[in-house]
């Protein structure tokens, strides 16, 4: 028994919260880029909180249940279909044998974590069912769903049942222009003084080269770096630096164009100089921009981010106790 | 031999990045390797992740567990007690057989002339004229004829950077691709800046390709008895030597690979970094005979 893909949306992918401890042979700490949501997708439905969910990128799939399920739905505005009718949102419901589950068009944000009671019952590979695309491992067979493909579920767990919602106030919020807080450091002080003052000053787009690797920026000033005699190793163009490991969250600037800040599919090194680090509290933030939303680069400094990052972590606590029940 | 202090910066809220040394030096690797593995040993409450790089190091952290300003200073700390005692090394040679000049990446780096700064040579006729080699058989020599060192590994799952083991002036150089190519194939020899790499997977690259390796070094499936303990083969400090090899030996070795037989001649050695330093050279020729030694 299983959920049978019809059709496997844009970008759909097994996550969970990811894998960690293999950064430094170069596989990322995938998982959902979204954390909370998908946290929230599994309070829902009474599975653990780690379960492994589908991550649905802009466009929603379209599912055939072979067996009852409990699902719930949340992060992005992606609205569930049962059958053809429209479904609540950040709220647990059955479905029954036989039922295609799909999506409304996307109307805000840009991932949507669709968990079943149970969770997606995928081998865990390194400690995690979360899909790593590039190394061809974890999640479905390490790729996207195709339309054909048998995902397994779990045994639901004794919380399992469905009219579980999430109150307005601990729904994720969606913006199309928003604030992320960065950290300067790394490779900051190779800019010059003019370009790190534009850097926070400009309103930057997301290009669509967006996605789990990393979210690429544009439309801001180009940033210049300060003179200097290249250093051995580093390579000629002045972004360049011998090749160093790449923090989750870096914002690297090829060529000085468009900065790309890297998420949990992240590239683990190479030799473009990061000039700062978006804080963890908005990572999510990242996850539900699409292309051709708006963000502005906040200057934050460690006492600022931790403070974000407790305020951040006081919500998933509010989360958890609402929906413990 | 002095690298002057290391450079300390936060990595946002989660990570410490230190540079060590701004250019490349086997000096600057070694300091990293060493206060990594110290690092490792200490099994500090709420590190997560320790990468060491080429010429620095980061380590992720859970904040909640160890207060970043306080990790900080254990670093800084670390660094200071360092001694020359550190730069020696149990590590692995291991020979890596080589396609130079093969029909997949020249394919490749044919349909990419229009990103590259010399779009009628290859990349290896290139890489040949800009290091003043007389041709491609003699870079094909140099490339293949000293060892290098897996200087850090990432990129994607299980690529190795690799540093040749030469005095400076000897080192090949080569920029990188104008713009990246958006394909290179799985396995490629590629070099950018002063690194070698072999490409684990295929992809998006920016780095010169020379060749192409046989032998598989990232496999999720683990088929390969070298890869049968963990699927990524490479760890910072391997040593590597080039093997350059024909077509007919290519086409059995990927045979092998394919049916789950090949296999890689990997043996154990003692590196001294002090003794290499003196010369290296002769140092080489001692690595050489652990190799192919019994």
């Amino acid at each position: 028994m299983a959920i049978e893909v019809l059709k496997p949306g844009l970008a759909t992918t097994v996550q969970d919260a990811g894998r960690e401890g293999y950064y430094h042979l170069g596989i990322p700490l995938s998982g959902a880029l979204d954390q909370y949501s998908f946290r929230a997708a599994n309070l829902l439905v009474g599975n653990d909180e780690n379960a492994a969910v589908l991550e649905c990128t802009l466009l929603g799939p379209e599912l055939a249940f072979q067996q009852e399920a409990i699902v719930a739905v949340a992060g992005a505005d992606l609205q569930p279909k049962l059958n053809g009718a429209p479904m609540p949102a950040h709220e647990s419901f059955p479905v029954k044998k036989g039922d295609v589950l799909s999506f409304a068009f996307l109307k805000a944000g840009a991932r949507a974590y669709l968990a079943v009671a149970g969770g997606i019952d995928v081998p865990v590979v390194l400690g995690s069912r979360s899909t790593y695309g590039l190394g061809a491992f974890g999640g479905f067979t390490g790729r996207g769903l195709k339309p054909g493909d048998l995902l397994p579920v779990g045994k639901p767990g004794p919380g399992a049942r469905g009219g579980r919602s999430l109150a307005a106030a601990l729904r994720p919020v969606l913006r199309r222009e928003v604030e992320l807080r960065v950290m300067p450091g790394l490779y900051y002080h190779r800019i010059t003084e003019q370009s790190a003052r534009d850097f926070f000053e400009d309103v930057w787009s997301v290009a669509p080269e967006a996605d789990r690797i990393g979210y690429r920026y544009r439309h801001g000033r180009p940033l210049r770096w300060k003179e200097r005699k290249q250093p051995f190793g580093a390579g000629s163009d002045p972004s360049n630096i011998v090749d160093a490991g790449y923090p989750f969250g870096s914002i690297q600037v090829p060529g000085g164009l468009e900065p790309i800040v890297l998420h949990r599919d992240a590239v683990s090194g190479g030799g473009y100089a990061m000039i700062g680090t978006v804080i963890s509290a908005d990572m999510d933030v990242i996850a539900q921009m699409q292309p051709n939303n708006k963000a502005r680069f906040v200057s934050v400094d460690m006492e600022q981010a931790l403070q974000a990052r407790a305020d951040y972590r006081a919500r998933t606590d509010a989360l958890r106790a609402a929906l413990s029940s | 031999m002095s690298l002057g202090p290391a450079r300390y910066s936060f990595g946002g809220d989660e990570h410490i990045f230190v540079e060590l040394s701004e250019e490349m030096s086997l000096e600057a690797f070694f300091k990293g390797m060493a206060i990594t593995n110290a690092v490792k040993r200490l099994a500090i409450p709420g590190v997560t992740e320790i990468c060491p790089a080429n010429a620095s190091y980061q380590i992720r952290f859970k904040p909640e567990v160890v207060k970043p300003a306080d990790l900080m200073r254990m670093l800084q700390a670390l660094e200071a007690v360092m001694g020359d005692s550190e730069l020696e090394l149990e590590t692995r040679i291991i020979e890596v057989p080589v396609l130079y000049g093969d029909p997949w990446t020249t394919e490749t780096l044919m349909r990419f002339r229009e990103r590259h700064q010399d779009p009628k040579s290859t990349d290896i006729q290139y890489a040949a004229r800009v290091n003043h080699y007389a041709s491609v058989d003699e870079f094909v020599k140099a490339h293949s004829g000293s060892p290098w060192f897996v200087s850090m590994v990432g990129f994607v799952a299980g690529l190795p950077f690799l540093f040749q083991m030469v005095e400076r002036e000897r080192q090949i150089e080569v920029p990188k691709y104008l713009r990246p190519r958006t394909d290179t194939p799985k396995l490629t020899i590629g070099h950018g800046g002063c690194f070698s790499c072999v490409y684990s997977v295929r992809g998006a690259g920016g780095y010169q390709m020379f060749g192409i390796t046989p032998a598989p070094i990232f496999d999720p499936a683990q088929r390969v008895p070298y890869l049968k303990d963990f699927m990524v083969f490479f760890r910072p400090g391997d040593i590597v030597k080039f093997k350059p090899i024909d077509r007919a030996q290519y086409d059995r070795d990927v045979a092998a690979a394919e049916a789950g037989t090949f296999d890689l001649r990997i043996r154990p050695v003692r590196f001294s970094l002090r003794r290499f330093l003196v010369n290296p050279t002769a140092y080489n020729h001692g690595l050489e005979e652990v190799l192919h030694g019994n």
